[in-house]
């Protein structure tokens, strides 16, 4: 599934980021396939913020939409 | 070729000292370090080539350089490439980390180690991460850093003497193996290992310069980055200590400016209180006191006096220094009385967003709206700043990712958001004409931000970038580091718009003394009697908004105009085009070219705007 589709609150492990400038940009923030990331705000429409290590980043959705990630927690929404 | 990585740092700033370079991330207090480190003296130059500003000034025996906060050095955008210039051309580097954030910082860290330069790491904020329960284990980071780690809480003073003395002994550290590897297999064609590290990252401009043909750069530079990233989680995770549970007060706060509701009343209040702050008790209450007391009732008299006994007013000379737009009379009472107390005012409160942590919140907030014509949340901070004042705003842009949202938002700043002084003025009449004639004047503008940004998200050719920001902690601002970047901020903003000023103001001048201004408004007067139905003398306001924004508007308040007429008037000012000073401003940031687009645009927005508007109304 894509960054995107994750709920407020779901746990997720980054599988793969696309190519680009944006990759390397995701690496130095600490965002690299196998990171475990928290989706911590959904903004309407908008941006993922997602928190992870001690961090916060804000995604834009077109961009969320190209990182696939995977389910990684058990207290899954649904 | 030896000594080329040095040469635009002595180009900048020449002489045979030792350079000692501070990087670190943005936000992480390095400007506090350098304040302390090399007290008033210092320079500022732009770098060679690009818009960005690098700071340099003397610490005992060393010459200290800032850079921009960059997260790591490459060739992805102007800053990152001045940084790497300057650090390529360092003896010791001092990098400030963030306490709570070392999960991001280290990769900048991770890299300058790899380059092989000694290099001292200066831990800041570690009265907040203490604060905030993150344990820091200092010897075990010191150890597998291989370089001097010293714990400061800069805003406090501590540990900045303790960091430069460590600078004597500034060891390099210990590189990332695999990545050494990679840099050694290049030493035998790049002699200088920081150089060597920077191509081995595919960095395409240190490989020109040395000659070498890059292949794979970008499988290089993906692989070295994975194994730099690899290593700092594993640092993080034997060296630092979160403490478990959430829910602190910040945290609490920083999601409230993210959901929906609160985000939306949180932004409400932060507009209103910057416009009280602004908008009222600065433009208001200080600039009458600063240009109606002291420059236009004391200093304008005096130099007017003074001048006189050697120059006749009436003579060309005299006008042009002591006339209506002279250069001791209105360019330095509009600088000192009017611009200085505006930007002023404008950066204590832009440092206060910023310091706070909350800009990057709202640049996440209105990403969505943004998108929608063509920018992305970043965009909003230039034009926030484009409400105190567009010149700001316009040097701003230099912030977004593209040529595209650079184009777009400028023109957005030029065309539709009127800049502080010119709000006073409006607001005045306005409220002089109450409720409805104000939603229309609203609504007009809003509309047309609305049509300008679609119709140019649609046309300006190139891409959008993704938001990808980064959310600093909320934390509370520091008056010393909000007073420091207020007056470095309003001091080079003042350098660089006085000249500019200055010359629009002679320009101004010499167009009044051969007649030019008289006849350009005779010329106008059909346009605003026929199209937009005012009265003919309003073409002088009109001439008189080109000089200056709130100039123009002013003018508007000595006419006799309906409340339907003053709306008309207004919605045409207000999209009218820049004042000399931003339109000087504009030329340098977006060429000749691209300005006169935006100029001569503006008067075709503004004039179909009102006239439309006052088809619809009149």
């Amino acid at each position: 599934m894509s960054l995107s589709e994750l709920k407020k609150g779901q746990e997720a492990i980054v599988e793969s980021i696309p190519e680009g400038d944006v990759r390397h940009q995701l690496l130095r923030f600490g965002i690299a396939p196998g990171t475990k990331v928290l989706c911590h705000a959904r903004i309407p429409f908008g941006p993922i913020v997602l928190r992870f290590g001690g961090q916060e980043i804000a995604i834009g959705r077109g961009l969320a939409k190209s990182l696939k990630v995977r389910p990684g927690s058990l207290k899954k929404a649904e | 070729m030896s000594n080329c990585h040095c040469s635009a740092v002595e180009e900048l700033f020449p002489g045979g000292q030792k350079k000692l370079v501070l990087v670190g991330n943005p936000n992480v207090g390095k400007s506090v370090f350098f304040g302390a480190w090399s007290g008033l003296y210092v320079e500022v130059s732009n770098f060679p080539g690009t818009t960005v500003e690098v700071m340099g000034g003397k610490a005992g025996s060393w010459s200290v350089y800032d850079t921009p906060g960059v997260y790591g050095v490459g060739s992805f955008n102007d800053e990152e490439r001045v940084a790497r210039d300057v650090i390529l051309g360092a003896d010791v580097v001092v990098n400030v980390v963030d306490s709570t954030h070392l999960e991001r910082d280290l990769f900048l860290t991770l890299q300058v180690l790899d380059m092989g330069i000694p290099m001292v790491v200066a831990l800041n904020f570690t009265d907040e991460a203490k604060a905030n329960g993150i344990e820091i284990d200092l010897p075990a980071l010191t150890r597998e850093l291989g370089v001097e780690v010293i714990p400061c809480a800069a805003v406090q003073g501590k540990g900045i003497a303790e960091v430069l003395e460590a600078v004597e002994r500034a060891v390099p550290g210990h590189p990332t193996p695999e990545v050494e590897k990679r840099v050694t297999a290049l030493l035998d064609r790049i002699d200088m290992r920081p150089e060597a590290l920077m191509v081995a990252e595919g960095d395409e401009v240190v490989a020109l310069r040395h000659g070498v043909h890059l292949s794979g750069g970008e499988e290089g530079r993906e692989a070295i980055y994975i194994l730099r990233r690899e290593r700092v989680n594993k640092l993080v995770d034997e060296v630092v200590k979160r403490p478990h549970g959430k829910g602190r007060v910040r945290d609490f706060i920083g999601r409230m400016c993210l959901e929906p509701v609160s985000g939306l009343l949180i932004l409400a209040i932060m507009l209103l209180a910057a416009y009280q702050v602004v908008g009222v008790f600065v433009a208001g209450d200080i600039v009458a006191v600063t240009e109606g007391k002291i420059m236009q009732g004391l200093y304008e008299p005096w130099v007017i006096g003074t001048v006189s006994r050697w120059v006749s007013p009436e003579s060309f000379l005299g006008a042009i220094l002591i006339g209506e737009f002279g250069l001791f009379t209105m360019t330095v009472t509009y600088l000192f009385g009017l611009l200085l107390p505006l930007v002023a005012g404008f950066y204590v409160t832009l440092s206060l967003l910023e310091d706070s942590g909350y800009l990057p919140r709202l640049a996440a907030f209105v990403d969505r709206m943004m998108n929608g014509i063509g920018l992305n949340g970043r965009a909003i901070i230039p034009i926030i700043l484009g409400f105190g004042c567009v010149q700001l705003g316009t040097i701003t842009t230099r912030i977004l990712g593209s040529h595209r949202e650079r184009t777009i938002a400028t023109a957005i700043l030029n065309f539709v958001i009127p800049c502080s002084a010119q709000i006073g003025v409006i607001t005045g009449m306005l409220a002089a004409i109450g409720g409805v004639y104000t939603a229309v004047y609203g609504a007009s503008i809003f509309l047309c931000l609305v049509i300008v940004g679609t119709v140019m998200g649609k046309v300006v050719p190139g891409e959008t970038t993704e938001l990808l920001i980064d959310l600093p902690p909320m934390r509370i601002p520091r008056l010393g580091n909000i007073a420091r970047k207020t007056v470095m901020r309003t001091f080079f903003f003042m350098k660089e718009a006085l000249p500019w000023f200055a010359a629009g103001a002679l320009g101004v001048s010499i167009l009044l003394r051969t007649g030019v201004l008289a006849a350009w408004q005779t010329a106008l007067s059909p346009l605003t009697q026929g199209w937009l139905g005012l009265p003919g003398e309003a073409s002088t306001a009109f001439v008189m908004g080109m000089v200056r924004r709130d100039f123009g508007a002013a003018g508007l308040t000595s006419l006799s105009l309906s409340p339907w007429q003053t709306v008309v008037a207004l919605v045409t000012m207000t999209l009218f085009v820049p004042c000399i000073a931003s339109l000087m401003v504009l030329f340098k940031e977006r060429g000749m070219k691209q300005g006169m687009y935006i100029w001569v645009s503006s008067w075709i927005i503004a004039f179909i705007a009102g006239g439309i508007l006052a088809r619809i109304v009149l």
